[in-house]
């Protein structure tokens, strides 16, 4: 049950064109070679029509003054950067040690980053007259998001959902039925964040002219990855002036958990330019990434299409898409983000991948130094801070993005560790 | 216009399959390389691609078949796969490999024409055709571009959908292939949604060159092979019937 840990990239020769391109992809949807768009002709007029829209909306103040109230009012942020002292305490030698702050996502409406996306999303769709959403959901978070803004807007909400994150995921089932939203079973191939996706496009393929598609992370065809990081960037805007007014400057390492790798992106984005802050990601290794079941995209994967973008992809010689593994069901996906293949390749982020085992005993860890139930996703990149903090000079300041709470996953931890908690 | 799942249930079957559309009337036809995550397919289609990955069919056996079949098969072959088996070859050794196993062209659902200026390019050097696709959604002035951009024929799309069987063909349809035929003088093939004889005439008397039939027969195919009956003779006989509904 160990993991691999990557090679330390220097950040600091990277070269700064490729850094700009980072912040904006051409023309076509690219950072580098990954992105684009590889979906049928039918929904290209929609991806035209969504990034018009999006491009206006952020030049227009009644847009950005309405979802920046709303952020504030409805999804309460900002949302603080908590110094977790006793986790800092765990983590000291006698040297010293990194000092571990969390930006306490977990703490919006809903109880995870996705909203920040929904709500901007949602927005848009009004902006376009669509009166009809969908959405792919894996944990269920994204589901919920949308199902919440959707109910605040008087939007029809269909959610796609593989039936075995259903079952793992009963609760966040139950939450999107009571906001007013159908949760549509997908069975097909592994029945998890994979198909519930392909099932949304198909929908959106369908149903195009009367439908806006809400994709929940950093993947997808161009413009989703790049408005999808932009809604999240918010994290990393606060994050950046609530570190200024902690400890008056930077962080030095900022740590997210990656499946599509949203969260990662909101976080990261602010700071890939600033190339003194290091990046660091946190894939999900299932049972290990040797034994072939896991979900580690970037430590494993090779460069490949899904779902209407070129990034790195697990996929067997034959170039099928091949299941992942994965405790969490919102890592629990074969592709990523293309901005994330693209800092990988540059050498600008670095990612690495824990074990289940591995993120269950730093839920634990954390649910008793700090009171805090993290969602099993963000129980990753938790998990990474084992091997990161031993590595970190005295007086480090690392960000954690704290993504989700875990009341969703109690029932899938207590499954695992039922006979360990004793009665 | 048939088209057939290769491998579903397996490339013996779609080889004695493929000989029997051409006895009886194919004009050409269009043959799908099975893919894990097809976006474009509705669930016929989808489970025929699952029968045939469990059967262990690769785009290399699928090409292997078809090159065994030289001499016998006259009628063109359009090969019709998703970009990742493509690309996991590489697009030029994807083109040499399909031309050198006596494919005439391909059809790749998504990749759309932004993306295909590269591959359309690799695959005429090839000396093969990359038909393009227009939708119901597509607007006029990039109608003409893809319509200008295709070889072989233009594959408009008749729904705004995935693959499937339909009971009713949208008038819009007829629409969209007079509009076409003011662009350009490409073949104009229809398909998604066209299933009997009465649909693949509505759409020539539309003035399409050609009507793509795909899930109707895949399910003809399916409760052949279900029923232990011969599968090949069962698309012979559907093909038949579409021939006959088209030349009466």
């Amino acid at each position: 049950m160990t993991s691999t840990v990557p090679p330390i990239s220097a950040a600091s020769g990277v070269d700064p064109a490729a850094l700009e391109r980072a912040a904006r992809p051409n023309s076509l949807g690219r950072y580098g070679q990954f992105g684009g768009q590889y979906v049928p002709e039918t929904l290209i007029p929609a991806l035209a029509e969504l990034e018009q829209a999006a491009a206006e909306a952020w030049q227009d103040p009644a847009f950005t003054d309405r979802l920046n109230h709303l952020l504030r009012t409805y999804v309460g942020r900002p949302n603080p950067l908590y110094e977790a002292e006793r986790l800092t305490e765990h983590y000291r030698r006698p040297e010293g040690g990194p000092r571990i702050w969390l930006k306490r996502e977990d703490l919006n409406h809903t109880g995870a980053h996705k909203i920040n996306n929904a709500l901007g999303q949602a927005l848009l769709a009004l902006r376009m007259g669509k009166k009809r959403i969908i959405a792919e959901t894996g944990a269920g978070q994204h589901g919920v998001a949308t199902a919440t803004v959707c109910a605040r807007f008087g939007l029809e909400c269909v959610v796609y959902m593989g039936a075995e994150d259903m079952r793992r995921q009963a609760l966040n089932v139950f939450r999107m039925r009571l906001l007013g939203a159908t949760v549509q079973p997908v069975t097909a191939g592994t029945a998890t964040l994979k198909d519930a996706t392909s099932e949304a496009i198909r929908d959106w393929v369908t149903n195009v002219e009367s439908t806006h598609y809400i994709l929940g992370s950093v993947a997808g065809p161009h413009p989703y990855p790049m408005l999808v990081r932009d809604f999240h960037a918010v994290i990393g805007e606060e994050t950046k002036r609530q570190c200024h007014e902690a400890f008056g400057r930077n962080p030095d390492v900022l740590v997210a958990c990656v499946g599509g790798g949203s969260n990662a992106m909101g976080l990261f984005h602010p700071f890939v330019q600033d190339t003194d802050v290091r990046l660091v990601g946190v894939e999900a290794a299932g049972d290990g990434v040797a034994t072939g079941r896991h979900a580690a995209t970037i430590t494993e994967g090779r460069v490949g299409v899904l779902h209407g973008a070129m990034s790195l992809l697990l996929q067997d010689e034959e170039g099928q898409v091949q299941e992942a593994h994965s405790i969490s069901a919102g890592l629990d996906y074969p592709g990523v983000g293309p901005e994330h293949s693209y800092l990988k390749t540059i050498g600008r982020a670095e990612y690495g991948a824990v074990t289940d085992s591995e993120a269950l005993d730093a839920l634990q860890l954390l649910c008793r130094l700090e009171g805090i139930i993290p969602a099993l996703e963000t129980a990753h990149a938790f998990a990474w801070l084992e091997k990161l903090c031993p590595t970190l000079a005295p007086g480090t300041e690392v960000v954690l993005n704290l993504s989700g709470r875990g009341d969703k996953d109690v029932n899938t931890v207590a499954e695992k560790l039922g006979d360990k908690m004793g009665g | 216009m048939p088209f057939l799942m290769a491998g579903d249930p397996d490339l013996t079957h779609t080889r004695a399959s493929l000989l029997a559309l051409q006895a009886n009337g194919a004009d050409l036809v269009e043959l799908g390389i099975p893919y894990s995550d097809p976006l474009a397919d509705g669930p016929v289609i989808q489970a025929a691609a699952s029968r045939a990955l469990k059967a262990r069919t690769t785009p290399a056996g699928v090409l292997e078949m078809l090159s065994s079949l030289k001499g016998e098969l006259t009628m063109p072959v359009v090969l019709f796969t998703y970009s990742n088996p493509l690309l996991n070859r590489g697009m030029e050794a994807f083109c040499a490999a399909a031309a050198a196993a006596g494919a005439a062209g391909l059809v790749v659902p998504d990749l759309p024409l932004e993306e295909a200026e590269k591959l359309s390019a690799i695959a005429a050097a090839a000396g093969l055709d990359l038909v393009l696709l227009v939708a119901p959604t597509t607007p006029a002035e990039r109608m003409g571009r893809i319509h200008q951009a295709s070889r072989g024929f233009t594959y408009l799309v008749s729904v705004t959908g995935v693959t499937g069987v339909r009971t009713n063909l949208e008038s819009r349809v007829g629409d969209l292939v007079g509009q076409l035929k003011t662009l350009g003088d490409t073949p104009i093939a229809v398909g998604f949604g066209i299933s009997d004889p009465e649909q693949a005439r509505q759409v020539r008397d539309w003035g399409a060159d050609g009507a793509i039939v795909g899930s109707a027969l895949v399910k003809v195919m399916a409760a052949a092979h279900g029923q232990q009956g011969d599968v090949a003779a069962a698309a012979g006989r559907f093909c038949a019937e579409l021939r006959a509904g088209l030349d009466a």
